[in-house]
């Protein structure tokens, strides 16, 4: 059996050549199109990691504002002190360690519950720092004054969305998301396999969050102001799972299909309707889980299904192998 | 019946639901090697019993040894990875996974894990045993019931279990089903498994069981190979009535 098979090969080949684009794309496009490119990057990123934990897992979370601005608020106080790298692991580091704590409290809530605890927690963490700005900080908002351009932010961006998709790609491929799929279909089954559901749940959600929090960190630079109402915005976590749902969560390239057109989508409705923009944000929502529920990548999937049913023969590396094997014992 | 050596030693266990005591003061032997059906009529306890030797509940008293370990309290991981599977008394298959990939999921994780082209290969084999080897590509919801039933088996299977607890593994099968099932566990239980199985049907008791622990209200009414538990005076009582009132 080939240990890299000709999907893995593809994608490759398509992530090396998105990373080159965005690497030179600061030398083609103005300052617009560079808004567009953080845009993009930043909710391919978040919907990514969102889905790396609640696809396969059928946990959907809420929170992804929550890390975000973790990362966003850990620049706004660290971001002058100390060197830049320090900052962003720092940034991922506390937004890991809090959704651990998180994570062990509450992944055993299911389904609504969870929906809702996840709203919750973002909420909380954005009154807490409000709390504490106002009356031990002195003041709600703080200034970003940090000499990071927008090109680098781009890069900056490009590297994570990279590392970020390397790293989805080993956890598919390997028993903890193999035990994250089991746990989705059935928790009590995974249990009784043996599967230690609590750490593996717990691990997942902690890393989709450290990079979630990393976006935060590198997009703060952009705001120069900050006050929790924007660094917490919960308008975030509903984009993010709309994305992540039209692109398709039980894919790691999923997401990315539902980023692409929905990023442009918002961009024309909160400049041409910016005071109707939550009550269209509620109807795309409404209108994606109506129409297309597993997503774009689901309908693929299910084309390529329905090829393979019409055309059995033609079916690719390691399945042709086991038909073949198969049809000697029958 | 020769004593060999006990794999499954259950002393005074008692579990407790509010007032109502579901299990009490429970205590039996499994031998390694045997087949001892856990009987009893409705609400006697049996499922919670086997509940508590899975980790699925907890004990509110009593040891549970498997081969001199105690693991009465652990979580079900923890007991899978000892050596115990079990199969659930409403079929439980991962429903968005392939044959195939229900199978791995019992070998990627126990005690022994087996993952890799190695895995893809053993579970096939498993496929094979329980007369799956055609449904490797099929997702667990798109197949018949008694399809199913087979697949948890093999998934149970897999586990490499030393203890398999079989929670009505035939209820709900046709008569011609029931035949093929039965012939099945023979398979397995002549590759040596042990097992313990709930079940109400006095067939594949009476063909498949070495022993009997007959259960009612929780405690242990009668024990013994199948005939004669059956027979008791208290084990007709429990499940016919008083004879006086017959």
């Amino acid at each position: 059996m080939m240990a890299l098979s000709r999907t893995t090969l593809f994608g490759g080949v398509l992530l090396l050549a998105g990373v080159i684009g965005f690497a030179l794309l600061p030398g083609f496009v103005g300052g617009y199109g560079l808004s567009m490119a953080i845009n993009f990057l930043m909710f391919a990123i978040l919907a990514t990691a969102w889905a790396m934990f609640s696809g396969p897992s059928g946990y959907v979370s809420l929170a992804t504002v929550a890390f975000f601005g973790i990362g966003a608020y850990t620049v706004a106080v660290l971001g002058e002190r100390l060197p830049w790298g320090a900052v962003l692991l720092l940034a991922a580091a506390i937004a890991f360690l809090v959704a651990l704590l998180v994570g062990l409290s509450t992944l055993r809530l299911r389904g609504v519950y969870f929906v809702i605890f996840s709203f919750g927690l973002a909420e909380l963490i954005r009154q807490v720092v409000n709390w504490y700005e106002s009356t031990q900080a002195g003041s709600v908002g703080r200034y970003v004054f940090l000499d990071i351009t927008q090109e680098q932010i781009v890069w900056q961006l490009t590297a994570v969305l990279a590392l970020l998709f390397i790293v989805g790609w080993l956890i598919e491929r390997s028993r903890v998301g193999f035990a994250l799929r089991m746990i989705g279909d059935d928790e009590t089954v995974a249990l009784h396999c043996g599967v230690n559901i609590t750490l593996i749940k717990v691990l997942v959600f902690s890393l989709s969050a450290a990079f979630m929090a990393l976006v935060g960190a590198i997009v703060a630079p952009r705001w120069t102001y900050l006050d929790p109402s924007i660094a917490f915005n919960p308008n975030i976590s509903f984009q993010v799972l709309i994305m992540a749902l039209l692109g398709g969560a039980r894919r790691l390239y999923g997401p990315l299909l539902g980023v692409i057109p929905m990023v442009l989508l918002f961009e024309y409705l909160s400049t041409h309707f910016p005071h109707l923009f939550s009550v269209l944000l509620g109807v795309t929502f409404l209108a994606i889980v109506y129409l297309v529920p597993h997503g774009v990548a689901g309908l693929i999937e299910g084309y390529v299904q329905r090829y393979r049913k019409r055309f059995p023969g033609k079916r690719g590396g390691e399945n042709a192998g086991a038909k073949a094997r198969q049809g000697g014992a029958l | 019946m020769t004593t060999s050596t006990t794999l499954l030693s259950v002393r005074d266990v008692t579990r407790r639901f509010g007032n109502l005591r579901a299990v009490d003061a429970l205590s039996f032997d499994i031998a390694e090697g045997e087949i001892v059906g856990l009987l009893g009529p409705n609400g006697s306890g049996k499922t919670t019993m086997m509940n508590l030797v899975s980790g699925a509940l907890k004990p509110n008293a009593g040891t549970i040894r498997l081969a001199g370990d105690d693991i009465a309290g652990l979580p079900p991981n923890r007991i899978a990875r000892q050596g115990i599977a079990r199969t659930f008394q409403l079929v439980r298959v991962l429903p968005s996974m392939n044959c195939l990939d229900n199978v791995k999921a019992g070998l990627g994780f126990g005690a022994e894990p087996v993952w890799g082209s190695a895995a893809d290969s053993r579970a096939e084999a498993l496929l094979q045993r329980v007369g799956m080897a055609h449904r490797c590509w099929t997702l667990g919801k798109d197949l018949t019931y008694m399809d199913q039933k087979r697949l948890e088996l093999a998934r149970a299977l897999a586990l490499q279990p030393r203890l398999l607890l079989l929670d009505e593994w035939l209820a709900g099968l046709n008569p011609s089903e029931l035949v093929e099932a039965i012939e099945l566990l023979r398979k397995v239980r002549g590759e040596g498994v042990t097992m313990v199985m709930v079940e109400h049907v006095m067939d594949a008791i009476r063909s498949l069981c070495d022993r009997c622990v007959i259960m009612n209200a929780g405690a242990k009414i009668a024990e013994g190979a199948p005939a004669e538990a059956l027979a008791e005076p208290e084990v007709v009582r429990a499940y016919l009535g008083d004879d006086a009132h017959a």
